[in-house]
């Protein structure tokens, strides 16, 4: 698979390289001492890169082609996974996957966005970006885990909904107020998690739930920092401003109380390590999981439409 | 043809061509017709050629929903805060600050209580002219403390909408808006309190995507523009013109998402039927 890397990425993987390459030889020479000293050295550039990174350059690694997507997760974390299709009223949207699984000892509906790794795949997945039927389908399996009480967990990673002529004619804006209609009321226990893109409606339609996390290098708001410039600066040209501007990180959105939890990653990044990812992703559904599972259903619900109606800021003068 | 002449002057000239003219005459943006204040307003501010519908505000569909006298306005004086200290090319705090010394209103939506035809209801109207009628969290607040109320007091609920969507400035927050109205929304289907979603140009964005959608009666005006996405960011998917009349009412009551497309002067009425359908 052909890696990619980010302009901030490449001086740390040139020196992981580089450390690699005088292992193969330490057999030989004695270098263990410069080994060492490089690796101090990595190892620095490493915190100083990851703990200062922009909010542009999060959104940069959400973006990562080699990022772990829902299918990996699914892979890594869920047994007997048997995936579902079809809207039952137009078709199969391959940009979200779902389907009944195993976590730990519990089988849950998993649900997600689903992105393409190339151009084919792409095009088949339609970059992740859902038509209304992908959210239809989406309902259609969320009812039936609530009908044979089974939890939900959903895995949010879109650069938003399709803005296309057929979405349109379909319904999308209905599509997704449903959802968010019915699953803020579903009996059952939801999960959410961004794993890469939360943009806007597009990943607010499988968004409600008993927990909302994001993994460390995710984003989630109301629009993507390129149209954003393009609508208030009236340029494309503004996106890191407009990135800065939105406040979208996991730790900006933990601040702002529309998010429980933040997921760590790897150092660097899920894509640097996405075994890890997953099992840190998998330890920690399995543990809210055991949470909310005590609560009785009603009680979830009630909890569910107090902490939605919690969020936002105003002033009554 | 003096008059025409002489009055041509006073058409106000300015770019707010669609909201309410601030001269004695204005000028059909559907047939050209040159119409006279008083008797735009008589016909309920749309062309009596064209039927072309003008943009009002809350203020007027409240005269023109309500019985006289009726309207009690509820959370009047909410107003946002700048949760993000959101700057752009100018502060979202001046922009507010802007917007409600420009339009008197405090936000985008305005609540409160009344009476139609003698049937009394919760009732909430969005502004286009404050910021586009974009959803913050006020609009979010609001909207969703007008479902509690009919929720408590048993009373419809009435929504018409007019925005562009989500408000940027507040970002994450506003998003969560969608979010909480139409939990607020199922709450109120939960305890079988009818809502009537009255749709006028444009809803978009954020607000299709949440409470605009979720009508027990969907109604719409005529013509007006109804969608998630923009034209212009469909035009650039799909690489091509839009068909005429794409995203408009009559569209999509033919794409079978709204129930009826219906004159505002007929709104009144339409909605009085539906409501003594539905009340319990
Ligand atoms: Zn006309």
């Amino acid at each position: 698979m052909a890696k990619v890397i980010l302009d901030f990425e490449k001086p740390i993987i040139e020196l992981e390289q580089k450390i690699a390459e005088m292992r193969k030889y330490a057999d030989n020479l004695d270098i263990s001492d410069e080994i060492g000293t490089l690796e101090g050295k990595v190892d620095q550039l490493r915190s100083s890169v990851y703990q200062n990174l922009t909010r542009w350059q999060r959104v940069q690694l959400a973006r990562h082609p080699d990022r772990p997507y829902t299918l990996d997760y699914i892979q890594y974390m869920i047994e007997d996974f048997v995936e579902l299709h079809g809207d039952r009223r137009y078709a199969d949207d391959k940009a979200i996957v779902g389907g009944f699984g195993r976590l730990d000892k519990d089988t849950v509906l998993i649900l997600g966005h689903q992105k393409g790794r190339d151009t084919k795949s792409n095009i088949y997945r339609n970059f992740g970006m859902p038509n209304p039927e992908g959210y239809r389908k989406a309902l259609r399996l969320m009812l039936l885990a609530t009908k044979f009480g089974k939890p939900i967990i959903t895995l949010l990673d879109t650069p938003g909904a399709y803005p296309g002529l057929g979405a349109e004619e379909r319904g999308q804006g209905e599509a997704i107020a449903r959802n968010l209609f019915e699953m803020s009321h579903l009996p059952v226990p939801i999960i959410v998690v961004v794993i890469g893109e939360g943009a806007s409606g597009g990943a607010l339609g499988m968004g409600i739930g008993d927990r909302v996390m994001m993994l460390e290098n995710s984003w989630y708001s109301v629009i993507s920092p390129e149209s954003c410039s393009s609508i208030l600066w009236r340029s494309w040209e503004f996106k890191e401003q407009a990135a800065e501007a939105l406040k979208l990180t996991a730790k900006d959105l933990l601040e702002q109380k529309i998010i429980d939890r933040i997921i760590p990653e790897p150092m660097g990044g899920a894509h640097r390590d996405p075994l890890i990812a997953a099992a840190t992703l998998k330890r920690t559904l399995i543990e809210e999981l055991k949470a909310l599972k005590k609560i009785k259903p009603d009680r979830l619900v009630q909890l569910r439409i107090e902490k939605f109606s919690a969020m936002g800021e105003w002033k009554s003068t | 043809m003096a008059w025409f002449k002489r009055s041509k002057e006073n058409i106000s000239s300015d770019g707010q061509k669609k909201d309410i003219p601030d001269g004695m005459w204005t000028k059909c943006d559907g047939c050209g017709e040159i119409i006279h204040k008083k008797q735009l307003e008589q016909n309920y501010f749309t062309c009596a050629k064209c039927s072309y519908h003008f943009r009002i505000g809350s203020k007027e569909y409240f005269e023109i929903l309500l019985d006289h006298g009726t309207f009690k306005e509820t959370e009047k004086r909410m107003r946002s805060l700048d949760p993000l200290k959101f700057v752009d090319t100018k502060p979202y705090a001046k922009r507010i600050d802007e917007s409600i010394k420009k339009t008197g209103l405090h936000d985008a939506v305005r609540t409160g209580e009344g009476e139609m035809n003698g049937l009394p209801l919760v009732i909430a109207c969005m502004d286009f002219s404050f910021i586009g009628g974009s959803m913050g969290s006020v609009v979010g607040e609001k909207i969703s403390r007008a479902a509690d109320l009919a929720r408590k007091k048993k009373k419809p609920l009435l929504v018409i909408s007019s925005s562009g969507g989500a408000r940027m400035q507040e970002a994450a927050l506003s998003l969560m808006q969608m979010a909480k109205t139409s939990a607020k929304i199922a709450q109120l289907s939960d305890a079988g309190i009818p809502y009537i979603a009255v749709l006028a140009d444009p809803t978009a964005g954020g607000v299709t995507a949440s409470f605009a959608m979720l009508g027990d009666v969907q109604i719409a005006e005529p013509s007006a523009f109804i969608g998630f996405a923009g034209p212009r960011v469909i035009k650039q998917t799909i690489g091509k013109d839009l068909p005429k009349g794409f995203q408009r009412s009559e569209f999509l009551l033919e794409k079978g998402f709204l129930d009826m497309v219906v004159h505002r002067k007929e709104l009144k009425q339409t909605i009085t039927k539906v409501l003594q359908h539905l009340n319990p």
